[in-house]
Formats: C-alpha cells, sequence, structure tokens
C-alpha cells in the first residue's frame, strides 16, 4: 500500500516509519539515466514522451550518471561498449538501480549464438534487479518494469540487504495468471 | 564470353569497359565474366591493382568516378581472401563493373585504393577487421569495428570466439 493511500486526517497528520517516508520519496522520483543502446531505446524514448508520459511517475531521464538512481540497459550490449556501461554504473551514486530492458541485455537476444561482438547478458557484467523481457518491450512492459522497481524500493528497509529486499519481493509476489482468469471470467459474465 | 548468347545492354556496356582495360593490361587481368547481377573481372597481378584502378577513373572512356562497395570475401577451399569491389561510373559514362582481388588467406595483403577512391579507406579498414588481409600503402592501417585488441578476424569461415575479453566471457 502507498503512503498517500493510508489517507490523511483532518489535521494533517500521518503517522508512518521512516522508512517509509524514505522510500516513498525515492520510488517517487526514480532517475534513469537518459542512454539507449538499440532498438529498445526507441521504445524507451517513446515511453518517456507524451503518449505514455513517464513523468506521470517523477521518472524523467538525467543526462549524468551522477544525478541518476536508475540505469536501463536499453539495447544490445556489445563487448566494446561493455566496459563503459560498467564504468557508467560506478559513476551513479548508491543506492542505485539497474533495469535490463529486452532480451539482448537479458541473454544476448539474437545473437547468443554468432554474435561474436555481443555481450551475452548486461549482468555479466553489473548486477541486474529487474529484467523486462521483449524483443523490443512494448512501453506497458517497460512501464511494468519500472513499477517493478518501485516495489523493490517499498520493500527495503534500513539495515537490510538488496537481496534480502530482493527475497521479500519475491515472497510478495502475485501469481499473474490467477488475476487474469479472475478478468477473463468477469468479462464473460 | 560465352558465343550466342544474348547480352543485356548494361553488360554489354560493361563488356566495352573491360575491353578497353584488357587492352591495356592483358594478361594482368582475367577473362570477362558476364555475369547478369554483377559483370566482374579478376585481378591476377595483385601489384598492378592500383595502377588499374587510377587507369579506371582516370581514363576518358571509363571515368569510373565511384566505389560503391569493397567487399571482403574468404575463399576457404582456396587457402585465399579477397575483395570484391563495386564500380560505377555515375552522370558520365554509365557503366559499372565488379573487380575481385585475391591474397593468401595467412598473413596475405593487397595494394591499398584509398588513394584513388577516398570510400576505400574505411572499407579496406573494415576487409582488415573482418578477413585479416592487409593493405600495402592504406594511410590509416588498423581495425574499424572491433576493438583493437581482439584476437581472430570474425567473418573467417573457421573463426571460432575467444574465451574472454577484459576478463568477460565471451562465448554465450
Amino acid at each position: 500500500m502507498g503512503l498517500l493511500d493510508a489517507g490523511i486526517t483532518k489535521h494533517n497528520v500521518l503517522v508512518t516509519s521512516v522508512d517509509n517516508v524514505l522510500n516513498w520519496a525515492r520510488l517517487s522520483s526514480l532517475w534513469p539515466m537518459g542512454f539507449g543502446l538499440a532498438c529498445c531505446a526507441i521504445e524507451m524514448m517513446a515511453t518517456n514522451a507524451s503518449n505514455y508520459d513517464l513523468e506521470r511517475f517523477g521518472i524523467f531521464p538525467r543526462s549524468s550518471p551522477r544525478q541518476s538512481d536508475l540505469m536501463i540497459v536499453a539495447g544490445t550490449v556489445t563487448m566494446k561498449m561493455a566496459e563503459r556501461v560498467i564504468r557508467l554504473y560506478e559513476q551513479m551514486p548508491e543506492p542505485r538501480y539497474v533495469l535490463s530492458m529486452g532480451s539482448c541485455s537479458n541473454c544476448g537476444g539474437p545473437y547468443w549464438e554468432h554474435g561474436y561482438h555481443v555481450l551475452k547478458g548486461v549482468d555479466r557484467v553489473i548486477p541486474v534487479d529487474v529484467y523486462v523481457p521483449g524483443c523490443p518491450p512494448r512501453p506497458e512492459s517497460l512501464i511494468g518494469g519500472l513499477m517493478k522497481v518501485q516495489e523493490l524500493i517499498r520493500m527495503e528497509q534500513i539495515g537490510i540487504s538488496r537481496a534480502d529486499a530482493l527475497k521479500k519481493l519475491v515472497e510478495k509476489s502475485v501469481d499473474p495468471q490467477v488475476v487474469i482468469e479472475q478478468e477473463r471470467k468477469a468479462a464473460t459474465a | 564470353m560465352e558465343e550466342g548468347k544474348v547480352l543485356s545492354q548494361s553488360i554489354q556496356q560493361s563488356a566495352a569497359a573491360y575491353v578497353i582495360i584488357h587492352d591495356k593490361f592483358g594478361e594482368a587481368v582475367s577473362p570477362f565474366d558476364a555475369n547478369e547481377t554483377m559483370p566482374f573481372f579478376e585481378v591476377i597481378d595483385t601489384s598492378l591493382w592500383p595502377e588499374i584502378a587510377l587507369f579506371m577513373r582516370d581514363h576518358p572512356k571509363l571515368q569510373f568516378n565511384y566505389m560503391a562497395c569493397l567487399s571482403g570475401v574468404d575463399y576457404q577451399a582456396e587457402e585465399k581472401v579477397g575483395i570484391v569491389c563495386n564500380i560505377e561510373s555515375l552522370g558520365q559514362c554509365h557503366h559499372k563493373l565488379s573487380v575481385k582481388v585475391k591474397c593468401s588467406r595467412h598473413g596475405g595483403s593487397i595494394p591499398s585504393v584509398a588513394c584513388v577512391w577516398h570510400t576505400a579507406n574505411w572499407h579496406e579498414r573494415e576487409a582488415y577487421d573482418m578477413f585479416g588481409m592487409l593493405f600495402t600503402g592504406h594511410p590509416d592501417m588498423r581495425r574499424i569495428l572491433c576493438p583493437d585488441d581482439w584476437e581472430g578476424y570474425p567473418l573467417l569461415k573457421d573463426y571460432k570466439v575467444q574465451e574472454s575479453y577484459h576478463g568477460i566471457k565471451v562465448p554465450y
């Protein structure tokens, strides 16, 4: 549940934990680094533009890794680019998040066998928090992935590690198949 | 050329251009191949290739002023690598020809024509990058796409990708 869903009383007083306030602030202004590597970047730009309007989530690309919280690896990572990706990742201040967008950066995509120059998954060089499948993923999928990053931030607490937060996220995850079937039943009724 | 075969007009033009080249260089060039897609001849004496290229560019009846493409080819069975140059005369004589030049597969070299058509500069670097043949006389002979310290030449038919690059695993 989001912080604002709790409802504010008539005296404008809201009681919550520090974790909640910090997490709410961080997940509401998730600034990705503005760089793209291949066709996925076109889809990412479309998501940033007015039709899908990422700014309504406070997500807005920054031109410097030093001002970014999130790295969206959008596209094919070549061996040459891999070293630059590592450097950009290292230049980002902590806490930082990585979203791997599309088949290429997930696992090498169509280049997995004969693409001698393609890194077979960006998780070989930097830790990835959320993978978005697709070739390229639609803006809805990317937004879904970004929502997942927000959920991950919501799971974080002072004193617990990223790995524990990811574990909590997995435990609290909902099987989409059940929801889909419910919706289908409701639609036919 | 096969006797009695009806050739299209563009092939006839290419054949006429070839005759001028053959008259000048004789045995240094192979017989003309009237390939419908792209008529070509091969340079037998590769050391004469820049001279032939200059002749093709500057002769008033040839005026091949445009190099459309320069591709590399791996002739594994012949133990050779080579280039295929698609050369045209734009706005002047309206004919086109392909020229093939081959060299040894291991440490072979082909004279550069980057000084004749500047297009050849980057194309020759790409052919070197992918197939490993050197271009003698090239102003800047180094890799163009792969990293400088990449091992092997990726478009050779027996190419095996390296295990790791700067500590990063390369194969899937």
